[in-house]
């Protein structure tokens, strides 16, 4: 970890508007994640784990506190930004007008890629994620997984520096879920890029991440823990354990 | 939209091409059996009418007037398209500005088209302008509401993803927004363009001295039951050839949808 933190959140807090009142989605978060670390972030559906990947995305801005990346303010510096973040997201989110290679090319055709070049590039991205043949299907003609494999590569193709991942799996099938993890665990290593996955899976944060958040509601920091490659099965299970806990205390504790 | 509305029409007009020649054939038939035994000005045989028909395609001077009012609704269709997008997209933007604009669009939409003919010639000198005008205001409201429908149409999901790689808003534009949009503006073309032809030759009362609504207007004058049909014959023609090329341009523009329907 260098001293400068690619990514820092300072006793942030989001306040959404709702209904007339006003919803706290994340209170007094503080964190900071270092270039080229792999953390996975857990917590139970609507604790706010997507909102914290919007704040660092940019998309929204903080209601207290302060968020830098690569040292400077996401949501003021949005443009700045450009090819520099790469995000996966739950559900494919394919323009159906595009074909396969089309789609994983759009970062690189925003960020000026002249079209021979992001053709080949997006095409080399489809071979690894083991779409070759498929480069000029519509989405519609291609299954849920391949489509994910399309959006993975999308989001690798322009090699940002960070790569946010908001439960790419959770809406495929086990089956197909378990393979495309295994692969995108191999992926996330190989690119060196700084890595943030987002899970309500303990499982799953444990085998993809090499740093694990907990968060609680509205989130904050609940636990935290360091995963090593040469973490023993019984090191694993009290961690996991542990997780379990935290969640479910978490939720004793919410507020009726 | 639903997806697949644009293809979907596509096959609609497929699949009723067979059935549509016998309707026609038959009503040309029945015609023709009235003109039989119907005094001739009231109807004239089909031949006589088929003659008037190809007298205005191979006649110059007929030919410009079918093509002066071809032009006058294609040019009202792409000022009522344009100023239509520019209201549209405020109106999307801000709910202040579409809280004041739908009403009067809303009160626009209930005004007869004859009534702007008396507004644009006691408003506005110059023939063409005035069929302009008229053209421009009856189409509005609808091509204005279609624009906004199909922009609100756009899918939160994909907007927030291509946000994501921080496009220029040019680019944003050209990526997300018009391929969104399109197959709403096209069917909003094909409807309106319907609209549009009825119009014209209302609008053409301004004092056109040109055009099948003038021509129109001899013939009734004439009490020439043939020559007025012929002329309402061009103006459908025109409607269906470019109702036709509209349908080209679809299922060339949304073949990526119409590769699905063929899956249903
Ligand atoms: N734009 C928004 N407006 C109002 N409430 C929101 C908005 N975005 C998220 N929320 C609320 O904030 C909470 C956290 O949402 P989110 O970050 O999507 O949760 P997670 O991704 O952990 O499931 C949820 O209760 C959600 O309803
Ligand atoms: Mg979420």
């Amino acid at each position: 970890m260098t001293a400068d933190p690619e990514i820092l959140f300072e006793q942030v807090s989001k306040t959404f508007g709702r209904g007339g009142g006003e919803f706290e989605a994340i209170y007094d978060l503080s964190f900071a994640i270092g270039r080229g670390e792999l953390v996975a972030i857990l917590g139970k559906t609507g604790c706010g784990k997507s909102t914290t990947l919007n704040l660092i995305s940019g998309l929204i801005r903080p209601s207290r506190g302060r968020v830098r990346v690569q040292g400077h303010d996401p949501y003021a510096d949005f443009t700045r930004y450009r090819g520099k973040i790469g995000i996966v997201f739950q559900n494919d989110r394919l323009m159906p007008w595009r074909t396969a290679i089309e789609n994983v090319a759009l970062g690189l055709e925003l960020n000026k890629v002249p079209r021979q070049k992001r053709l080949e590039i997006a095409a080399s991205w489809l071979q690894r994620l083991g779409l070759s043949g498929h480069e000029n299907n519509y989405p519609h003609a291609l299954s849920g997984g391949m489509r994910q494999r399309v959006s993975i590569a999308r989001a690798f193709a322009g090699e940002p520096d960070i790569l946010l991942c908001d439960e790419p799996f959770s809406a495929l099938d086990e089956h197909t879920g378990n393979a495309l993890r295994d692969e995108f665990r191999a992926l996330l290593r190989q690119t060196g890029a700084t890595s943030i996955f987002i899970t309500h899976s303990i499982d799953e944060a444990l085998s993809l991440g090499e740093r694990l958040m907990v968060l609680g509601r509205p989130a904050h920091i609940a636990y935290e823990a360091t995963i090593g490659v040469d973490m023993s099965e019984t090191e694993r299970e009290a961690v996991r354990g542990r997780i379990r806990r935290v969640l479910a205390g978490d939720a004793a504790e919410q507020p009726a | 939209m639903a997806p697949g509305d644009g293809s979907g029409t596509t096959r609609r007009f497929r699949g009723l091409r067979l059935e549509a020649v016998v309707a026609l054939a038959g009503l040309a038939a029945i015609w023709q059996i009235a003109s039989l035994f119907v005094p001739h000005f009231l109807f004239p045989s089909i031949p006589e009418i088929a003659a008037r028909l190809l007298a205005i395609f191979t006649s110059w001077s007929s030919l410009a007037d079918a093509l002066a009012t071809s032009a006058r609704i294609l040019a009202g269709l792409a000022g009522a398209f344009v100023l239509g997008t520019l209201l549209a997209m405020p109106m999307a933007r801000s709910t202040a500005f579409e809280r004041y604009a739908y009403p009067l669009l809303n009160f626009n939409q209930g005004i007869p088209a004859l009534s702007w003919v008396v507004v644009a010639i006691i408003w506005f000198r110059g023939i063409e302008f005035r069929i302009f005008f008229i053209m421009v205001m009856t189409t509005l409201p609808a091509f204005t509401f279609q624009v906004l429908d199909a922009y609100r149409a756009m899918s939160k999901d994909l907007f927030e993803m291509t946000l994501s790689f921080r496009p220029s808003r040019l680019d944003l534009l050209r990526a997300l927004i018009w391929p969104t949009v399109l197959p709403g503006i096209l069917t909003a073309w094909k409807v309106n363009l319907g609209n549009a032809a009825r119009v014209v030759v209302v609008a053409e009362l301004v004092g056109a001295t040109g055009g099948v609504g003038y021509e129109l207007l001899q013939q009734q004058q004439l009490f020439d039951m043939a020559g007025a049909v012929a002329w309402t014959l061009v103006l459908v023609i025109f409607v269906l050839v470019v109702q036709g090329l509209i349908t080209l341009i679809e299922s060339r523009a949304l073949r990526y949808r119409a590769v699905a329907e063929q899956a249903l």
